[in-house]
């Protein structure tokens, strides 16, 4: 009986870890962490995937491997091991990605590197990889994953359907330079764009959470 | 958590992260090297038939690249030497090894590259008659942040420019990164590289250029908020196309059109 309503704890706790992050905690609208790749990389909606997966595959394999040891990891040089995890888990996934998806892999250029600085996944390894058994780490790096590559996404749809008239390469809103009728707005596809569609995100989730105010 | 202050244990698990992540590292690079390898010289290849205006969908790069004639110039002399197989020649290895480059002289090495090879590998295209209708020039030059390597195709009349495309940089993303933008890169087409004492005159300008001006067919839009990128590009080509790079070969070019 305690037993099972033990498993029952377990099971309510690991969805509220997987789920909340990509909801009710979103890492982007909800704690504003890692905005530099989201105004970096959502000009096209194929880059953007690709790099969701980049930051999933990192965010889940260091959340497990510093949980995994985190009572050996002494707490002086804490920092130091997390980064060191990080950023090898880093290096691999972006060898990977050179070797397997190259195209892509000059479109996303350095910023595949720079998931070594994304705070999210620091964050996450020091506020719950540090403290959860793996199976749970696993979980959350795994929601919070998934809540940046939500936000990502929304983000890159609407920068690449109205500044190219595309979504993934496909001709959606045919462009007056192919003959179409639509004429792409530019400025979507520079940096302050995106800081205006993340700035509104983050007032819609925010207004749509009333517990948060 | 208790003997978390002792340093013998930071230094002990610090150095088993590092030996352990290094590991970890290096087995990835070196087994993924091979296919990384082919990633680049299949990107390089298809640049050069980009270049060349040879690309068709749907065909085979292997198919495509029969029409491509790869040969080997003597920078210094303008003449072509004669080999086996170029599929070793390493430009880049060559431009390290002193027995096979020569040091720039400040004066000389505006394109920033230190050292020159001595031999470059380069593409002649000919049509049905056998008569050489382009020219693929392989260039590199320093840009803001990195060197840039490409290739500048040339109309049999070394003059016109048939394409300039880079396939290798690290240049800002969004600005100088506009090298290998397709809108950019189709500025080049039609443009004149010498004027008429042979001298390199190709210009990158700011600004919408006068389409009225006669000099406009020495002209190309730079790069905008990449000034330093785009004098990379200048710099470099005027390099290329002047005395130390492919200058002798493209006055040998012309001067004996027909035996070749």
């Amino acid at each position: 009986m305690t037993a099972n309503t033990k498993t029952v704890r377990m099971t309510g706790r690991a969805r509220d870890v997987l789920f909340a992050p990509i909801f009710d905690r979103n890492p982007i609208t909800c704690y504003v962490l890692g905005i530099c790749s989201a105004l970096a990389v959502t000009t096209s909606l194929q880059a953007t995937l690709i790099m969701c997966m980049a930051v999933i595959v990192v965010l889940c394999s260091s959340n497990t491997v510093i949980s995994t040891m985190r009572h050996q990891i002494p707490s002086s040089i804490r920092i130091i091991v997390q980064i060191t995890v990080i950023a090898s888990m880093v290096i691999v996934v972006d060898q990977f990605i050179k070797a397997y998806a190259f195209d892509l892999s000059k479109s996303l250029s350095v910023f595949v590197g720079l998931i070594i600085t994304n705070c999210i996944i620091l964050g996450r390894v020091e506020a719950f990889a540090m403290k959860n058994p793996p199976g749970l780490s696993f979980l959350d790096g795994l929601g919070n994953g998934l809540g940046y590559s939500l936000v990502l996404i929304i983000v890159a749809s609407i920068r690449e359907l109205l500044g190219s008239g595309k979504l993934l390469g496909y001709t959606v809103l045919p462009s007056i330079y192919e003959g179409g009728w639509y004429i792409p707005n530019g400025m979507l596809l520079l940096p302050p764009s995106a800081f205006f569609i993340i700035g509104l995100l983050i007032w819609a989730s925010n207004s749509l959470r009333p517990s948060k105010r | 958590m208790q003997g978390d202050q002792s340093n013998g244990r930071a230094f002990r698990v610090a150095l088993v992260v590092c030996v352990v992540c290094a590991a970890l590292v290096t087995t990835a690079a070196v087994l993924l090297r091979p296919v990384q390898q082919a990633n680049r010289l299949l990107d390089k290849q298809i640049n050069v038939l980009a270049v060349a205006g040879l690309l068709e969908p749907g065909k085979s790069v292997e198919e495509l690249s029969k029409q491509l004639e790869p040969r080997l110039v003597d920078l210094a002399s303008g003449a072509f030497v004669e080999q086996e197989s170029l599929e070793h020649f390493d430009a880049r290895r060559a431009a390290r090894d002193p027995a096979q480059s020569i040091a720039l002289t400040p004066e000389q090495d505006i394109a920033l590259i230190k050292r020159r090879a001595n031999y470059a590998q380069i593409y002649l295209v000919r049509d049905e008659a056998g008569v050489i209708k382009t020219i693929v020039l392989p260039v590199h030059g320093y840009g803001l942040w990195s060197q840039l390597y490409g290739f500048l195709a040339l109309e049999s009349d070394t003059n016109t420019v048939a394409g300039l495309s880079f396939y290798e940089h690290a240049e800002t993303p969004g600005m100088g990164a506009k090298v290998d933008d397709p809108a950019w890169k189709a500025l080049w087409p039609g443009k004149q590289l010498y004027d008429s004492d042979w001298k390199p005159t190709i210009r990158l300008l700011k600004g919408p250029l006068n389409r009225e001006n006669p000099e406009v067919r020495y002209q190309v839009d730079a790069l905008s908020g990449a000034t330093l990128t785009s004098r990379g590009v200048e710099d470099l080509l005027h390099f290329w196309l002047g005395p130390d790079g492919f200058g002798p070969f493209l006055t040998k070019l012309r001067e004996g059109r027909d035996n070749l």
